[in-house]
């Protein structure tokens, strides 16, 4: 028995829509197998997982808060990937435009400066995010170096550097030596939306980059020309779109956009800076955006989907002691179904059994 | 003296795990497969190995846990993208992703806990020479075969017929499918290959270079194996060369920590990362004229019938 592969006529559109729920499903069946494994009680793990955190305010406003940097680096990185560049550096993007904003806040700290800290912080995260997504994207396009190595070597050294400056010059000096800044002032924080509740200021701003990004990409010349590059080297060519120029261009916004996703989570939920800001964002971001499937309202909802998975695992872990790496088991699991799925779209999955193969004397 | 043969003996314990992993993945690449989930196959490795050795006290089955291991990770890549013609780099992504879960998963309940590891070569006589008797004779047993291992590869590519329908494989897949060649099959068994290495070289850390397991222990060096594939242009002479360059940048940074030279130790520990780049910036540089990749490097294959 053998597994061919055939290729369909045209892409299925209806595949296309429904293969992301698929893959849930069959990431969940996978969950139940592997609950059962751990000797926990499926159903209940899955109610901990999916239904308890949707049931009380508090959490469905930690989802969101959660979402908000998934997404945000997510739009960026489909906007990579659909330009066929892989930038798989996020991470370090995010870490890099978290010190830059947080460089203000310390700096600031203390004095009375005005309500312009905060505006500062966002545009120079965004800033230092862009630049340092540039590196690679530079180095590709000069001297051909795999930006998909390059992007992922510069999160370690985004880690250190942070580890660094919270270690050394930034560090808070009533902070017990602990490896963290000070408490960032009122004006260097990002507003809640909800007085004494988690969601801040930062949602509405990732709203508003989906917005932004599903205009560019359906409404623009150069959102056309990064769908083209990636999905038609060839056609670009003899179009005359710049795909050198697609590179840069979509890894300077990928990297602004993780920057600023790294300062509004320092700047809000976590409120100062610290190794650990996060949780893998800048990896995850890469299963939200092909959940996605690259499609900013997509993103959008599979930002939120993995952001439950993050909250729900966590309450699993508190209610029935389920490992907190079963989540990143789970993520893994579903990008793989997820790609699987998205297979479906341009093939069809055919069972061949040698005998009859050779009756058809096709070997 | 004593210092000069003390670093060499640690250049060729940090390099090994680099080699063993950059070996298994050139094998992989030369098939015209790019597996960007050493990272993750290798942490498995690692928790795996460390599990087995711990569970039966046999540095050996250990090492044999983490093959397995490496290689059971490396057929859910093969599945993917040979089975069902899945992007290469998004699939090895996955595969990274879901390693460093498992890996946590499997080795959770062994943190904390320490075992005895693998022995060094000890030959009366021959070991104790002074600076170069430990470095040839007192090696653990990892050591040795990852050479045997990278000089086995070297015949095999260019001196044997399977090797050479490989490469074909790699360079045209198109006309060794046309030749007759089960090329999906032949480049199963290399991801398979690679596979294994990846997870022997994770296995390595806990069984003899740390003997102790910690989550993320690999700490990018699958990352790094890759990025020496393209260092060595695809060639197995140049890996070894390659493989204990970067031991040696790892090693000499730790020193210079010890030696209390005035630069932040996170400085010194981002070297490696930041050689990584520039030797991929410098190398694809001198190559503008021609690549020397395989021709069909991550290239989807779906045979026609």
């Amino acid at each position: 028995m053998q597994l061919v592969l055939e290729k369909r006529a045209e892409r299925s559109n209806t595949i296309a829509l429904i293969s992301p729920l698929i893959a849930i499903g069959l990431t969940i069946v996978t969950m139940v197998i592997l609950f059962a494994i751990l000797g926990k009680n499926p159903l209940l793990a899955l109610q901990a997982y999916f239904i308890a955190p949707l049931t009380d305010s508090y959490s469905l406003q930690e989802i969101a808060v959660k979402a908000t940097p998934l997404v945000m680096i997510a739009i960026g990185l489909s906007l990579c990937y659909l330009a066929n560049a892989w930038n798989i550096g996020a991470e370090g993007q995010f870490l890099i435009g978290a010190v830059a904003g947080s460089w203000i806040a310390v700096k600031t700290q203390g004095t009375d400066a005005g309500v312009w800290v905060l505006p500062l912080m966002l545009v120079l995260a965004a800033a230092a995010g862009a630049l340092y997504a540039l590196i690679p994207a530079i180095c590709k396009v000069k001297f051909g170096a795999s930006e998909i190595l390059t992007s992922l070597m510069l999160v370690y050294v985004a880690d250190l550097f942070l580890d660094y400056l919270v270690r050394g010059p930034w560090r808070d000096p009533h902070g017990f030596n602990f490896p963290t800044t000070a408490e960032f002032d009122p004006v260097a924080t990002v507003p809640l939306l909800i007085e004494g509740g988690r969601l801040h200021l930062g949602s509405i701003i990732a709203l508003l980059v989906v917005a932004a990004v599903a205009i560019l990409l359906g409404r623009t010349i150069k959102g056309f020309e990064i769908r083209v590059v990636g999905a038609a080297p060839r056609a670009a060519r003899f179009g005359g779109f710049n795909s050198n120029q697609l590179i840069i261009l979509t890894f300077a916004v990928s990297g602004a956009l993780a920057g600023l996703a790294g300062i509004i989570e320092v700047a809000g939920p976590v409120g100062h800076l610290q190794p650990g800001i996060s949780p893998g964002y800048g990896f995850t971001a890469i299963i939200v955006a092909f959940l996605g499937r690259l499609n900013p309202l997509g993103i959008l909802i599979a930002g939120l989907f993995l952001a439950l998975t993050f909250i729900g695992g966590e309450q699993a872990q508190i209610a029935m002691k389920i490992p907190l790496d079963v989540t990143k088991v789970f993520q893994g699991i579903l990008l793989f179904y997820v790609l699987a799925c998205d297979s479906l779209i341009l093939y069809r999955f055919k069972l061949v059994f040698p005998n009859r193969q050779v009756a058809r004397g096709t070997g | 003296m004593e210092l000069v043969e003390a670093i060499i003996l640690a250049v060729l314990a940090a390099s090994t795990p680099l080699l063993i992993a950059a070996t298994g993945e050139l094998v992989t690449e030369r098939s015209g497969v790019l597996n960007l989930g050493v990272e993750g196959m290798m942490i498995v490795g690692a928790a795996c190995g460390f599990a087995g050795a711990w569970l039966t006290g046999s540095i050996f089955i250990g090492a044999l846990f983490g093959i397995v291991a490496g290689t059971l990770m490396s057929l859910i890549f093969a599945l993917m993208a040979l089975g069902l013609a899945v992007n290469q780099v998004a699939t090895g992504l996955a595969l990274t992703i879901l390693g460093v879960g498992l890996s946590g998963l499997i080795g959770a309940g062994f943190v904390g806990e320490r075992i005895t590891p693998a022995v060094h070569l000890t030959i009366p006589g021959l070991t104790d020479i002074p600076l170069v008797g430990r470095v040839l004779f007192g090696e653990d047993p990892f050591v040795y075969f990852s050479l045997a291992l990278i000089v086995g590869i070297w015949w095999f590519l260019y001196r044997t017929r399977p090797g050479l329908i490989l490469r074909a494989c790699g360079d045209n897949h198109v006309s060794a499918h046309a030749l007759g060649y089960p090329v999906l099959r032949i480049r199963t068994l290399a991801v398979m290959f690679g596979g294994a290495c990846a997870g022997l070289a994770g296995a390595y850390l806990p069984l003899a270079y740390t003997p102790f397991f910690i989550p993320g222990m690999t700490a990018g060096r699958g990352w790094i194996a890759l990025a020496l594939v393209v260092f060595s242009s695809w060639r197995p002479g140049r890996l070894v060369v390659g493989a204990y360059l970067f031991g040696a940048v790892t090693i000499l940074q730790l020193h210079a920590q010890g030696w209390g030279v005035g630069i932040p130790s996170q400085f010194m520990s981002a070297l490696p990362y930041l050689a990584t780049v520039i030797v991929l910036v410098l190398l694809s540089r001198a190559r503008t004229g021609g690549s020397t990749a395989p021709a069909a490097l991550g290239t989807v294959f779906v045979p026609d019938r």
